[in-house]
């Protein structure tokens, strides 16, 4: 019997042992949403056992009226917009930032923030956007850029402060009385930043249990044993699977970064409306950098999408196949909510792996 | 989007330098990390270094980018 075939077995008997259950975990990570779509691990696990997808793709959770910023932005000539790539195909209020660039609007594609730095380094008469949405893994990097952009003395450099913290939001979750969630496998990623300690607060005020899990299947079984056997022994502690790359007190410069440029402010997620504390938002020494303050732009709020129920699945309040839309007016080619557009999005996950149950 | 890989360091200049990943060589920035060096495995996110990993991880990382190869 392989290691990953006797967490299997375990998982059958702990799951005995909870029933009748329903067990409820979350998994928060995108990436780990789609590992599980794509491995067929709900088709495994004990019938009593529900892995809940959360709001752990930061394309998705990007509401729309930051994509309406944007797409307001890219419509002046002066005006070049970077951002990562999912972002594009979103639609926003009216169109995506994929229809505007079709329509002329200059909308680049980058990999690192850094390219969005030399794209402004390239061109000083024009006024380079960066969308910097991303959790606790891709912040440090978009504030090291903008330092650098100050160090340099760019004045052409700006950012849609767009990032995330994942703790709010997983408290959020546990404070909403419709979602029931048992215990949590937390990101791997993230967790490199604000390491297992950050979701110790978490486990202990709401006794939920919390596993940082990497994003192999094999990785994933071994994290929900551990959250079952934790569930089971009445504990709600926090514990490492992915010891590779996680350790309890995560990376101190890294964080120290985000202290210099962010601090935590309110912020709108899709679905989960206003967290507070949940956004990167720039310090007062970054405003100049700050997008919305240079060109004037409001936020705007967000409307509700016809039919579209993303804000629920971000919130594993239904799965994919409880939306109406869900393969019909919505798929990866056309879709209507954020949750269908990402890879990491729940919705595509579903459609491109599970789509046979609907 | 959280989506990181491991890379092994192949030249460092101050604190920007080159990875390889599964042999491919990309730019990459350690400042959030200390005492890096060549030869070292590093997790990459978006053009950063984010996590230095430990020698008897680095192997095992080296071992299945072979695994890949041989399949390949």
């Amino acid at each position: 019997m392989s290691t990953t075939e006797r967490y299997i077995a375990e998982i059958g008997a702990l799951a005995r042992k909870l029933a009748p259950g329903p067990v409820r975990l979350m998994e928060v990570c995108g990436t780990h949403t789609v590992s599980i779509a794509r491995s067929g691990i709900r088709d495994i696990l004990p019938e009593n056992i529900a892995m809940l997808s959360g709001p752990g793709c930061p394309v998705c959770v990007t509401p729309d009226s930051v994509i309406d910023a944007a797409i307001q932005l890219a419509a002046r000539p002066d005006v070049i917009i970077a951002t990562f790539g999912d972002m594009v195909k979103v639609p926003g209020t009216e169109k995506s930032l994929e229809r505007a660039r079709a329509e002329g609007a200059d909308v680049r594609m980058i990999y690192s923030p850094m390219d969005g730095l030399e794209i402004a380094r390239q061109h000083p008469d024009r006024k380079v956007v960066f969308i910097a949405a991303g959790f606790e893994t891709t912040q440090p990097g978009n504030a090291l850029t903008i330092e650098r952009a100050k160090a340099e003395g760019l004045k052409n450099y700006f950012v849609i402060a767009a990032g995330k913290l994942i703790p709010p939001a997983m408290r959020a979750l546990l404070e909403d009385k419709e979602a029931h969630i048992d215990g949590f496998l937390c990101p791997g990623h993230v967790s490199v930043i604000i390491g297992a300690n950050a979701y110790r607060p978490i486990a202990r005020e709401y006794g939920k249990p919390c596993v940082v899990a990497g994003f192999e299947p094999e990785e994933i079984i071994e994290g929900i044993a551990m959250l079952l056997r934790m569930l089971a022994e009445g504990k709600s502690g926090v514990e490492i699977q992915y010891k590779k790359a996680v350790d309890n007190e995560g990376n101190a410069k890294a964080r120290e970064i985000l202290d210099r440029v962010y601090y935590a402010g309110d912020t709108e997620w899709r679905g989960l409306g206003m967290i507070p504390k949940s956004g990167f938002l720039l310090r007062p020494e970054y405003a100049e950098f700050d997008a919305l303050a240079h060109f004037g732009i409001e936020l705007r709020p967000s409307r509700a999408r016809k039919g579209c129920r993303c804000g629920e699945v971000l919130q594993g309040k239904i799965a994919p196949f409880e939306c109406p839309l869900f393969g019909k007016g919505c798929t990866p080619e056309h879709p209507i909510g954020p949750c269908m557009v990402s890879g990491e999005g729940t919705c595509g996950a579903y459609y491109r792996y599970n789509r046979k149950k609907v | 989007m959280c989506l990181a890989v491991p890379a092994k360091v192949i030249e460092i200049t101050g604190n920007r330098g080159v990875v390889s990943v599964q042999g491919n060589n990309v730019k990459a920035d350690f400042t959030m990390l200390n005492d890096v060096k060549v030869g070292d495995f590093v997790l990459i996110h978006a053009g950063f270094a984010i996590k230095k990993y430990d020698p008897e991880d680095a192997r095992e990382i080296l071992r299945i980018w072979d695994e890949i190869r041989e399949k390949t």
